[in-house]
């Protein structure tokens, strides 16, 4: 009887707190009129949570750098981790969608994580910012008019390297990529542009349990016969893969071409194992650490001085994502209802990027220049990249003209 | 048929295989000889690898980080066994399986908190990274000592199995596990140390690899899926199936990802050949389980009194 009693107590107890707890979340819920929420997706656990590390870096940069205040409105930024999986990056972004009402998606790095996710952001009519990720689909059929990139389309750093490749006067190339949407891209991309022959061609397994012992490949590749090597293998898979060619002695007989692969995140790795083969290699991409603008400036040095290390790609289109939503939120005065002006906004790309100057395209793509980086040592015995030339100037992607808009 | 390419993915197919034996035979005597599958066992594989890492880093020297590596896997085993898994060989295999699947994101989680998401590099010394001349082939010396000390474990394996009394009760405890109980030999004693040295053996593995693919958080998750597949394919408890079926898988996985999409290029076009060509290698280790289990339910080689 008495244990009734409490239990039916307790039950009317829970429904209050139940009913507090509703109230104070739809409250919650009224308040986000002075803040501009962001919803950021990146990979902070597995081993490629060094890349998510850095994005994570360079977004806390970019928010200290404007006061974390868009048009006098506080930034809410909420950084979710995909896991390195497609089904876990659509749940996260769902959630950043629905259960956070955010106005910005930005992030992404692996190209089918963004595949599985965008139609969450798209379709509930929010604006989606790729930091990374440039699937040849969402550049072409599959295009959005809410949708943006701070980085590139996957095909276009493989299609500068091409373009290197024949000025060198390279004839025959080996090919190896990791075998899933961006791999195929680049592979795409490099052979487009290359006018000597491919002689084979490795996809490898990829994901979380990734293929990381490549001495079948290799053995393959230099059996081949080819005049050169072209490999895109990036986050942790990149050093991996260059100790085995350096350990396999390929240096001599097969050079490296490479995208996405030697980077602020490989590099550190690499001279710590000592393997100066990396040394004078050859890379191409949409930026440098050490391109001479204001903006590129004021992030490269803070980072430099914050965390000791250079800051990646990765960083440097995640810190530009925040400062286009930055634009755009300034541009339209912090009155993010007015969905077509904020996209006009956002189309015009009127921000001090990190790489310079750019435009879009119809597909929300860059328009923009890539250059060909070498491997140097900076004064302070750091290694590094520098940019040689500009191999291409305000390129456009090559998928463009299937997209509608 | 160019020969020399043939060779090189042969070695490497047996450098594959015996990183696979020394994961799987610790693999199939915790499974056969304490009924206790042991899904954690991969975590053994990367520890041997931070460990390892570690004292490289420290001491500067590889083969320190190899042998102190050992002794602290071999602890770090003795204690999982006395602390955890003791308490669960009277449970069932569920029982097994949850509690060693919370053990991996237990040691996953460790890692990162010790040692960072970012994963260590393990240097090797100069005279390991180059690479040797035989004939008109050339061997990156380092893959020539991960076989070397595969090679060298399954033979002190070897001994300490069949000519030491410690062997022959191991043995005896794969085959019939009460009989041996019953005669009174210390079981408990005889656990811990076949826990600790399975996890050592593993530990090596994890550590011979590093210096290759770096040490990271969860590399033996996926690994130990194929040593699982070595274990039941060999049958249950059986070193010598061990070592057979993890050279023959080895052997098909390399060869596959070696050839396949030349051959099926003769079947189907170009493309459809290179993006079918991973999938179906990645496939082919299971095929075979699926065809040994259909026609052999106890695996190849069954540890029975007289097949060892």
């Amino acid at each position: 009887m008495l244990l009734s009693a409490n239990n039916r107590g307790n039950r009317v107890i829970n429904q209050v707190k139940y009913s507090l707890l509703v109230a104070a979340l739809a409250l919650a819920g009224t308040a986000h009129a002075d803040s501009v929420k962001i919803g950021f997706v990146s990979t902070l656990t597995t081993p490629a949570g060094v890349i998510g590390a850095d994005i994570q870096n360079s977004v806390d940069l970019a928010l200290e750098h404007i006061d974390n205040k868009m048009a006098n409105l506080d930034v809410e930024l909420f950084m979710e981790d995909d896991g390195f999986k497609p089904d876990v990056g659509k749940q996260k972004t769902d959630k950043l969608v629905k259960q956070n009402d955010v106005d910005f998606v930005a992030g992404y790095i692996w190209s089918h994580v963004l595949l599985a996710s965008m139609n969450s952001v798209l379709s509930a009519n929010k604006f989606l910012i790729s930091a990374n990720a440039g699937p040849s689909q969402v550049a072409g059929k599959r295009c959005h008019e809410n949708f943006f990139s701070t980085s590139w389309q996957n095909d276009q750093t493989p299609m500068a390297l091409g373009e290197h490749l024949n000025k060198e006067d390279i004839r025959s190339l080996y090919v190896m990529a990791p075998n899933y949407a961006a791999g195929k891209d680049m592979v795409a991309g490099v052979e487009s542009i290359f006018k000597g022959e491919i002689k084979g061609k490795d996809l490898t397994k990829w994901g979380a349990d990734a293929q990381l012992d490549f001495s079948a490949e290799l053995a393959k590749a230099k059996a081949s016969g080819a005049q050169a090597l072209f490999v895109f293998y990036p986050g942790k898979a990149g050093p991996a893969f260059l100790k085995q060619y350096q350990q396999a002695g390929l240096q001599s007989v097969l050079p490296l071409y490479s995208v996405f692969t030697v980077d602020a995140i490989s590099l550190p790795r690499l001279q710590k194992a000592n393997l100066e083969g990396v040394l004078g290699s050859k890379n191409t991409q949409a930026w440098s650490p050490d391109l001479d603008n204001a903006a590129n400036k004021r992030f490269v040095g803070d980072y430099l001085a914050k965390h000791g290390g250079y800051p990646s790609f990765y960083g440097a289109q995640a810190y530009d994502s925040i400062m286009l939503i930055q634009s755009a939120v300034e541009s339209v005065n912090g009155d993010l209802s007015d969905k077509d002006a904020v996209r006009d906004a956002l189309r015009l790309a009127n921000y001090e990027s990190v790489r310079g100057p750019y435009t879009y395209g119809n597909n929300g793509m860059p328009i923009q220049n890539f250059y060909l980086r070498e491997v140097v040592e900076d004064d302070e015995g750091r290694w590094t990249t520098k940019v040689v030339e500009t191999v291409f100037e305000n390129h456009q992607d090559p998928y463009a003209s299937d997209c509608k808009l | 048929m160019d020969w020399n390419l043939l060779i090189s993915q042969l070695v490497n197919s047996i450098q594959l295989g015996l990183l696979l034996f020394l994961l799987a035979s610790g693999l199939t005597l915790i499974f056969g000889i304490m009924d206790f599958i042991n899904l954690s066992h991969g975590s053994f594989y990367m520890m041997g690898a931070y460990f390892c890492g570690s004292i490289v880093a420290a001491t500067g020297s590889f083969f320190a980080g190899i042998i102190v590596g050992l002794v602290g896997i071999f602890f770090l085993g003795a204690l999982v066994e006395w602390l955890i898994a003791r308490q669960l060989y009277k449970e069932n295999h569920l029982d097994h399986v949850l509690v060693t699947f919370g053990l991996i994101l237990v040691f996953d989680a460790l890692v990162h908190i010790i040692w960072g998401p970012s994963g260590l590099s393990i240097p090797l010394p100069d005279f390991l990274n180059g690479q040797i001349q035989l004939g008109s082939l050339v061997f990156p010396i380092y893959r020539l000592v991960i076989i070397s000390g595969g090679l060298a474990v399954a033979g002190i394996l070897y001994l300490l199995i069949s000519r030491t009394r410690l062997g022959m009760l191991i043995r005896a405890g794969a085959s019939n596990r009460d009989m041996v109980e019953s005669l009174g030999i210390n079981i408990n004693r005889l656990f811990l140390f076949v826990f600790a040295l399975g996890a050592a053996m593993a530990g090596f593995a994890g550590m011979l690899i590093a210096p290759i693919t770096e040490a990271t958080i969860g590399m033996g998750n996926d690994i130990i899926i194929i040593a699982f597949v070595v274990v039941i394919v060999g049958g249950i408890g059986s070193i010598k199936g061990a070592f057979y079926v993890a050279l023959m898988i080895g052997f098909i996985d390399t060869m596959s990802r070696s050839y396949l999409d030349d051959f099926l290029e003769l079947l189907a076009s170009t493309a459809a050949a290179e993006t079918a060509a991973p999938a179906i290698s990645a496939m082919l280790v299971y095929v075979l389980m699926a065809v040994v289990l259909a026609f052999k339910p106890t695996g190849l080689f069954p540890p029975t009194a007289g097949n060892r």
